[in-house]
């Protein structure tokens, strides 16, 4: 059997003020996955991710990298390696095409095969117009699929995404996710995805992992997942208004304006019966919609916790001049 | 990595950091050479005409090889301090963190960049001074040994600032009350011999002082100190804060979690 693209057993970090981001996880993602990594703000995530591309050192445990332990030879694993982090990490002064051609150089990639493949990159990406351009001078959406194309110059087999769509439109997040799952399912790069849109895990996502409080509370696939979801809320607009909400027997129903309900319903339960029952009340419904994405229901059921959100996240500022002494 | 791909990333390295401060030549490359022809013109030709001659050579010529190495010295640390800080507050150091280039091409990738602008400003001061005064080079071999070896000694003195550092305050701290004053009072503008005895001996534990005399020889052919000691003393320092540097950077100091 194919080693894991990522092997991940009792990994541990406990930072210097005491904080214990990690308590001895253990996750694996399979060659070829799109995986998910949620979970709220400091859950660990990020410090996971950090400890696996090297700029987290971890307290304990083991890490492997389709078979390589990082801590017996990090550098050959690093070959099979691509990070897209949350912040912008590149010199905001440098020209988008020596971005990219510098990280080609830094793997040891000769100029006559970085060069085409960064055109390729760059042409993919929506960037090729911008490549003589400094970083400074790009959209936020366009920065990110800088440090898209960066992270993929070397051809890694396993590409770590920490919220590659922050940020960027509606529009744009979706060609980014066409651009993920062909990268995924052409050219079979696994890929393991971090993000705060759990519409985006859940349409691009095999597997999943939800990380709350250092520890790993569910790893699942993603139609697994969602089947356990027991409820789900849909939201009706009504055609006149209400002054209070209708009986609907078997249903809970809530009257979130004068012209919407929120009808919850649980697994199992006949949709066309609460239907008859507010008909014959005499509520027309006109529309409905589900009222949350179904993961992010499940996801906020199983991580909310009175202190979850206490993030260690840290933000950066860029300087808008570069400076010398 | 095998060795071409070593190499790739270190020329790499060189090129960017290089490419970071012919970039902004502005700030890099004109202001030093603006302050040191003030020299020439202020120390040099007006006041140095009073002065006369020292060592048996006219002043000017006297201050040169001091206002070179004093250049070189102060480009050559605050270029990696700059720009490794840089790279630390704008994250890209993370660009070298996630790759599999061993720490000893980073560190050496910054300290060649650093120690090209600190040559290349020592060029720049040196084609000045000539318009001010004839130098003959007594030992060209030397001369360069002395230049290289301080300028790279400083590069890494430089990195070393810029991993502890954790603002912008912190890599001008030691260049304004370290190196400045030891390079002012490291027989720069005058010979040792002008110092009562007392303060020749304290000026000795002044390392500058060895680095812009030996150059000086190399220059002029004169010197206050043994020119030997000097270049010993060099090199065991290169050694050693080269070792100290890489070991920091293993240790993640200043730049890992």
């Amino acid at each position: 059997m194919a080693e894991p693209a990522l092997s991940i057993r009792g990994l541990a970090k406990v930072y210097g003020n005491g904080f214990e981001a990690l308590k001895g996880i253990d996750l694996d993602v399979e060659q070829g996955d799109f995986f998910a990594l949620l979970g709220p703000n400091g859950a660990g995530k990020s410090t996971t991710l950090g400890i696996v591309c090297s700029l987290v050192q971890k307290s304990a445990g083991q890490v492997k990298i389709f078979g390589i332990d990082i801590d017996r030879d990090f550098a050959k694993a690093k070959y099979n390696l691509g990070v897209v982090p949350q912040e912008f990490n590149f010199s905001q002064f440098e020209k988008v095409e020596d971005i990219i051609l510098t990280q080609a150089g830094y793997y040891g990639m000769p100029m006559k095969e970085a060069k085409p493949r960064c055109e390729r990159l760059l042409k993919d990406l929506g960037l090729w117009d911008k490549r003589n351009g400094a970083a400074r001078m790009l959209s936020g959406g366009m920065k990110r699929r800088l440090m898209i194309a960066r992270a993929l110059i070397h051809r890694p087999r396993l590409l770590i995404l920490d919220e590659p769509t922050a940020g960027v439109d509606i529009e744009l997040r979706r060609s980014m996710w066409e651009y993920m799952r062909r990268i995924n399912e052409e050219e079979g790069t696994s890929i393991i995805l971090t993000t705060h849109y759990l519409e985006e895990a859940e349409s691009l996502c095999r597997n999943i992992a939800i990380i709350n409080r250092g520890e790993i509370i569910k790893n699942t696939s993603m139609r697994g997942l969602l089947t356990e979801l027991d409820t789900e809320t849909f939201l009706l607009d009504l055609a006149e208004p209400l002054e209070a909400a209708p009986q609907v027997e078997g249903f809970e129903v809530e009257r979130v304006d004068s012209h919407q309900l929120a009808l919850s319903v649980r697994k199992g339960s006949d949709l066309n019966d609460a239907f008859q029952q507010l008909t014959r009340q005499g509520v027309r419904v006109l529309s409905m919609r589900n009222r949350a994405n179904r993961l992010e229901e499940l996801f906020v059921s199983m991580t909310s916790q009175p202190d979850a959100g206490s993030g260690i996240d840290s933000a950066t500022s860029t300087p808008a001049k570069e400076t010398a002494s | 990595m095998n060795t071409r791909q070593l190499l790739i990333s270190l020329w790499t390295m060189v090129v960017k950091e290089v490419r970071r401060f012919v970039r902004i030549w502005p700030q890099t490359l004109v202001p030093p050479s603006i302050t040191m022809t003030m020299y020439f013109i202020i120390f040099g030709n007006l006041i140095g005409s009073r002065v006369g001659e020292m060592h048996g050579i006219s002043y000017m010529s006297y201050i040169v090889p001091g206002l070179i190495m004093m250049s070189v010295i102060t480009n050559s640390y605050s270029n990696v301090a700059s720009s490794f800080f840089s790279n630390k507050f704008q994250r890209s150091v993370e660009e070298m963190m996630v790759s599999p280039m061993p720490n000893w091409v980073i560190l050496a990738g910054f300290v060649i960049g650093g120690a090209a602008r600190g040559l290349g400003v020592g060029l720049i001061v040196t084609v000045v001074s000539l318009f001010f005064t004839h130098l003959d080079l007594h030992h060209p071999f030397l001369t360069l040994m002395v230049v290289v070896m301080t300028a790279l000694l400083f590069s890494i003195g430089g990195f070393i600032n810029a991993l502890l550092a954790k603002k912008f305050d912190d890599i001008s701290i030691i260049p304004i009350f370290v190196l400045t004053p030891l390079t002012y009072l490291g027989g720069v503008f005058y010979s040792i011999d002008l110092l009562p005895e007392f303060w020749q001996k304290v000026t000795m534990i002044n390392p500058i002082l060895y680095m812009v005399n030996a150059f000086r020889y190399g220059i002029l052919g004169i010197s206050d100190i043994p020119v030997s000691g000097a270049l010993i003393a060099i090199a065991a320092f290169i050694v050693a804060f080269w070792c100290l540097a890489l070991w920091m950077l293993n240790r993640g100091k200043g730049i890992r979690s």
